[in-house]
């Protein structure tokens, strides 16, 4: 597989390191409520299809990348910098 | 037998050993052609049946003809002796026999047949399950094997590559070359991959003309021009065993496999990433399926042209012909104009009309084979019946050819069914970015293969945004395929389908008979494809018959699952300098030279390595050690490298308030030239990290983190900074390995620094003191820091200097009665101060488990602060952090050991705690242990139970304040 | 009075003082260079182009945009990372730090020049990124991998690269490069000699 980084371009996915979906960027007010935390840190989709999920260049540049993809093709739709990235 | 003048490989002898005799062979030869050339057809035993096999097969494919290669840790198993080249030297045996391959005496196996037949093992070895193990594990092992491995270390070295290009063109047949031809003229990067030693694919095997000229002459050409371009690479004996996502291709490459021991690798597994790919692989031909066609002497017929016209081996003196191509014809033909006579051709097609001077059973079947170590006669049945026999050295038959659609596979996609060819074909996209064209799309006239590789080139071409045009095509062949299905010959006996694991017609009857009808059951009842060459043979057939059985149509039935790799891989080349320590990078210290000379044993905390203890004359046992060095730096002062730890440099704006965001602490209030202990949360409230972070300036901070954890903790922040808080303006990046670092601790250890430092006023240094200094003209930091609870600091130098300054403290150390420490001693001096490190952060313990709840500041949010709060976190009754101390005559506290109250069972319905660290304290002349108890911190002088079931201990302790030494803290702040 | 004695990563390790290593298979040398000084220059927010003009005006070029690096032999600009580049040569300016987060790096890491002819295919075994050299030209970076490690990769000629890895890993850089030069010129011989 391989993903392209935004910064650095395409890349041989043993380069990234995999985190999870980036449901992770949308951190709830600390007082946004148990529901809003738990599905924060607890709760996530396991979709047959597109997913956002979180990527971390650790063999490269250290870009944080949010990677629009099919998890089932394995096709990648899109790649964009967390920092740019709205959830 | 080897035909004077035929063949494409030259006269140069090679000597090679098979089963323990000498024979000549020449160089191009394979193991199979060469012992064919020596009337040499027994070649290996049928894995279930014992059953004597020669080689069905002239390529990868084979099922048969396995041999191990090579002698002692060298051996190489199952390799296929179509596949293995001969050369001066080499040595070959045949496996799966004993004592021999022709008398083998579990050849038994055969007679037993009535018994072995589909699912036997999953009806008969169902239970005692106890006779698993002991008895039918092994013997099974034993009957039914394939080659074995040495069990030494392989001693052979190997590679593993990446290579990238526009196109990848998988087979170098009339297809791939003329594909790569194509894109290459056209100005692509190419990469023209093929199994073989020799480009050419069928070309090398058939009587074909291109342009006029044989086939294998034009494939020389052309490789000639492609030879010569910069943009195109040529890999020989490189087989593409897989597709992967986003144009990504493993390809192994047989380096040294065919010439004797040398410097160069064994194998070399690559990475191809490719723009786009031609999948050019050619087709494999059917067996037909009729009572013993797995005698030796029995090959497809392609394989027969491929040793007549390749290299000049002809099966035998007589040969027969049968399928239901016009291959048979041509098979006919070439065999003849060699001199090999040919008793009868049986077309299983009615209309079928002899294409020269040999005689025709049209309509007709092979029925049946007879001969004592291989063929001596078939038996016919005309079309109306009548029977007819015919005495032949060989058979050649054929049941017309699958094209090779496995990698278009690899990506879970399936085939689809072409009738007018009765085989599965490539559907387009399965791969993105690859085109099948040619025989493995199921296209097989020359000229058709020639047209479908300029065309996929051509695509290619313009999908990477090339212009190109259409060369004329030189011309070629373009008879048409007819085909009548023939899968089974329909009679009594057994008539094989998967030679290689012994699966007969009637297997997969009995299969579908017992309702094994999917096909991927039937694939697990009877083992149909499994094992080396993956059903590439007998899978479509298979399913045929299933078809048949099932009264479903073929394409109704479908196909089993393609799945990487097309060929077996060594895990060896995949681990390609993976062995030993290559297995991860090594992290060296720059005091690991001077600690290995004093004789440290070393241990792996990460991937650094640090000294476990440094044994003095007369000590023989790390406690021995341990002990003194605990005393040492208790009494006089010790030096650690502590360069492991990450250190982690931050500067910027808003630095304090990122500190601020990731650790439960202030830090945007601590002092400028002061250090702060700080404790770090995952988002669910979980502890992730501690360690101390100083402020070096009021935009500067320097954090420390624990070994461990350094790599993570980056991560962390990265993701804070990147992700969560785009909005502060701070900067970070690892100076771990910019600065080595050593603890000088010990209440000498003032002394010690006073006559190094270049000007040192210790007032000015008070506990948790951060700042630069200078150390014999360097310039550096110290921190007045403690792990050990001895008053203490840290002292770093660029790493350039870390090993003199180490060698610097060791000798001042010493002058004090102090020296080197190592991982154990401060490891016992850390429990006896109740420090904590990942034995009890291990990610279930929260701030408040291990006391620290306080240092979760309620004046602002941090990461995991709103989960930390949750009440099942905050619950009296959660496992606490504890001291424990025998009572009694205790040995020994052991980490893993749980904790029960005295008086109850220590089952799992009892638990109240378990043991995180335990150590034998010197200074308090007893063994401690640190834990964790539930509501610990309310149950101090509380008895508890201590059980440990893997060592078999059970010991009464006291549960106490983890804190054993100097609760207060006044060595350390002193 | 004594004073303190500095060694380059592979003497540190090894523990002797021969100066810096050299391994040659041939036609491959691996030889650890001391480039200078080594600063981390990471731009605040908003000031990259204030950054690249104060480094212009202190050290002749400016900031490199990614995979790239600017300067000359006595002074450049690496790009070494997101939002990050790496000073080598010179002791950086004073003037830098008003723009960027500066942080001394001369001691993190281990410098290999890497050369031969085409030596590209000794990388190829290592590192996952195509380093052909009509891709990869002279003055192209990467923030990659070399076997396991975090590297950074830089075409310095022709037949010649840079390579950086943590100076703790100084050894295993030179175990893998060594076990990749031998495949490589292992196969040169064999193709030589037919």
């Amino acid at each position: 597989m391989r993903i392209t980084c935004p910064i650095c371009g395409e890349r041989d996915i043993r380069e990234f390191t995999y985190q999870g979906a980036a449901v992770a960027l949308d951190r709830p007010d600390p007082e946004a409520g148990d529901e809003a935390w738990d599905h924060y840190v607890h709760l996530r989709e396991n979709p047959a299809g597109r997913t956002r999920d979180l990527w971390y260049h650790s063999g490269g540049c250290s870009a944080w990348v949010v990677v629009t993809r099919d998890t089932v093709t394995h096709e990648v739709f899109d790649t964009e910098l967390a920092e740019e990235a709205k959830a | 037998m080897r035909i004077p003048g035929k063949g494409l490989i030259d006269e140069t002898q090679v000597s090679f050993r098979f089963d323990g005799h000498a024979y000549e062979g020449r160089a191009g030869d394979t193991l199979a052609s060469a012992l064919l050339a020596n009337d040499v057809r027994l070649m290996a035993r049928s894995f279930k049946y014992h059953r004597p096999r020669g080689p069905l097969t002239a390529g990868s494919e084979e099922p048969n003809a396995l041999v191990t290669v090579g002698e002692g840790a060298r051996r190489d198993p199952n390799v296929r002796a179509t596949v293995q080249e001969v050369y001066d030297g080499l040595v070959a045996r045949s496996q799966n026999a004993f004592p021999s391959t022709s008398f083998d005496v579990m050849a038994v196996n055969d007679l037993l047949s009535p018994f072995l037949s589909a699912g036997f093992y999953y009806k008969t070895f169902m239970w005692p399950r106890a006779f698993w193990e002991k008895l039918y594990e092994p013997v099974i092992r034993r009957a039914a094997g394939l080659g074995a491995l040495s069990g030494e270390p392989d001693p052979d070295q190997y590679e593993k590559a990446f290579a990238f290009c526009d196109l990848l063109v998988i087979g170098a047949g009339p297809t791939g070359l003329m594909a790569a031809l194509t894109a290459a003229r056209g100005g692509a990067d190419v990469i023209l991959c093929d199994e073989d030693n020799r480009m050419g694919g069928r070309l090398l095997a058939e009587n074909e003309e291109i342009g006029g000229m044989p086939g294998h002459v034009w494939a020389e050409e052309v490789l000639d021009e492609l030879r010569d371009m910069e943009n195109v690479r040529l890999m020989t004996r490189t087989t593409v065993t897989g597709a992967y996502d986003q144009g990504t291709y493993g390809a192994l490459e047989r380096v040294r496999h065919h010439r004797p021991r040398g410097p160069l690798p064994k194998s070399c597994f690559w990475r191809i990433v490719a723009k786009r790919a031609v999948l050019a692989a050619g087709a494999l031909e059917r067996p037909v399926a009729f009572r013993n066609n797995d005698r030796p002497g029995v090959m497809t017929a392609g394989a027969t042209r491929a040793y007549l016209n390749r290299w000049g081996v002809a099966a035998g003196k007589s040969v027969v012909v049968f399928g239901n191509t016009d291959d048979t014809h041509r098979t006919a033909r070439d065999l003849i104009a060699a001199g090999v006579h040919v008793p009868v051709v049986v077309d299983n097609r009615h209309d079928a009309e002899p294409q020269g001077d040999y005689r025709v059973i049209a309509g007709g079947h092979v029925v049946n084979s007879s001969g004592r170590r291989g063929v001596e006669a078939v038996e016919v049945a005309h079309a109306n019946g009548r029977r007819e026999s015919f005495a032949c050295e060989s058979l050649a038959m054929s049941g017309g050819w699958n094209p090779s659609v496995h990698l278009a596979c690899h990506m879970n996609g399936r085939p689809v069914w072409n009738d007018a060819i009765q085989a599965f074909v490539p559907k387009p996209g399965m791969i993105p970015g690859m085109t099948a064209a040619g025989a493995a799309n199921g296209t097989f006239s020359t000229h058709g293969c020639l047209e479908d590789g300029q065309q996929a080139a051509l695509d290619a071409l313009s999908d990477l945004g090339r212009k190109a045009e259409a060369d004329t095509l030189p011309p070629a062949g373009d008879a048409p395929y007819r085909i009548r299905p023939l899968w089974a010959v329909p009679g009594r006996g057994r008539a094989w389908l998967d030679f290689q694991n012994d699966v007969t017609v009637k297997d997969v009857k009995l299969a579908a008979q017992e309702n094994f009808r999917s096909v991927e059951h039937m694939k697990r009842y009877t083992t149909q494809g499994m094992a080396t060459d993956q059903g590439k043979n007998s899978n479509v057939a298979a399913l045929a018959v299933l078809a048949d059985a099932t009264g479903r149509a073929i394409e109704e039935t479908g196909t089993t699952t393609f799945r990487p790799p097309y060929t077996p891989v060594p895990i060896a080349a995949m681990g390609a300098g993976g062995g030993g320590i290559g297995f991860a990078p090594q992290r060296f210290t720059t005091s690991d030279a001077a600690a290995r000379q004093s004789g440290a044993p070393m241990i792996e905390a990460g991937l650094w390595y640090r000294p476990s203890y440094f044994p003095k004359p007369g000590e023989t046992t790390w406690r021995q050690s341990c002990d003194r060095e605990v005393r040492m730096v208790r009494d006089a002062v010790g030096i650690c490298d502590v360069s492991t730890l990450g250190k982690i440099d931050i500067q910027g704006p808003d630095a304090g308030a990122f500190l601020d965001f990731v650790y439960t602490n202030m830090f945007s209030t601590l002092k400028v030239g002061r250090t702060r202990y700080g404790l770090m949360l995952r988002e669910d409230g979980h502890v992730m990290d501690d360690g101390t972070t100083a402020r070096l300036g009021a935009h500067h901070y320097l954090m420390t983190t624990t070994t461990a954890a350094a790599g993570n903790v980056m991560k962390h922040l990265d993701f804070v900074s990147q992700a969560l808080r785009p909005d502060l303006d701070v900067r970070f990046t690892s100076v771990t390995e910019q600065w080595a670092q050593f603890a000088v601790a010990g209440p000498k250890s003032r002394e010690l620094l006073q006559g190094l430092l270049d000007a040192f006023t210790p007032e000015d240094w008070p506990f948790m003191a951060c700042g630069d200094i200078s150390v014999m003209g360097v310039k550096g930091r110290l921190f007045r820091i403690s792990f050990s609870g001895e008053h203490a600091y840290e002292i770093a130098v660029p790493s350039r200097y870390g090993d003199s300054l180490y060698r610097e403290l060791i000798a001042r150390a010493e002058t004090l009665g102090g020296g080197a420490y190592g991982m154990e001693a401060l490891n016992v001096m850390r429990i006896e101060k109740g420090f904590i490190t990942h034995a009890e952060i291990h990610g279930r313990t929260t701030a408040f488990d291990i006391g620290m709840e306080r240092m979760v500041s309620d004046k602002k949010d941090c990461i995991g602060k709103t989960m930390s709060e949750r009440p099942g976190l905050m619950d009296p009754m959660r496992e606490q952090l504890v001291g424990l101390k025998p009572v009694g005559a205790v040995k020994q506290l052991t980490a893993g050991a749980h904790l029960y109250n005295a008086g109850e069972e220590p089952v799992r319905e009892n638990d109240q705690g378990y043991i995180t660290s335990n150590c034998y304290s010197p200074t308090l002349d007893t063994v401690l242990a640190l834990g964790f108890l539930k509501n610990g911190r309310a149950r101090h002088g509380e008895k508890i139970r201590m059980v440990d079931s893997l060592r078999g201990l059970d010991a009464l302790c006291e549960v106490c304040d983890p804190v054993f030494l100097d609760p207060k803290g006044e060595k350390m702040r002193g | 009075m004594a004073e303190l004695k500095a060694k380059t990563p592979y003497e540190t390790v090894t523990g002797g003082a021969s100066g810096p290593e050299r391994m040659e298979v041939t036609p491959f040398v691996a030889v650890e260079v001391d480039p200078g000084a080594l600063t981390s220059l990471a731009p605040y927010k908003g000031q990259a182009k204030a950054l690249s003009t104060a480094l212009e005006a202190a050290h002749g070029m400016g900031l490199p945009k990614p995979n790239r690096m600017t300067g000359k032999q006595s002074a450049q600009a690496l790009w070494f990372g997101r939002d990050m580049a790496l000073l080598i040569g010179p002791a950086p300016d004073a003037s830098l730090a008003a723009h960027a987060a500066v942080t001394d790096q001369s001691d993190a890491w281990s410098v290999v020049e890497l050369s031969g002819p085409g030596v590209d295919e000794v990388l190829a075994r290592l590192v996952p990124v195509d380093l052909r050299g009509h891709v990869f030209k002279r003055g192209h970076t990467a923030r990659t991998l070399v076997g396991h490690m975090s590297a950074s990769v830089t075409r310095t000629g022709a037949d010649s690269f840079r390579i950086m890895v943590f100076r703790s890993m100084v050894k295993t850089l030179f175990r893998e490069l060594h076990h990749a030069m031998i495949g490589v010129s292992a196969r040169r011989e064999a193709a030589g000699a037919g």
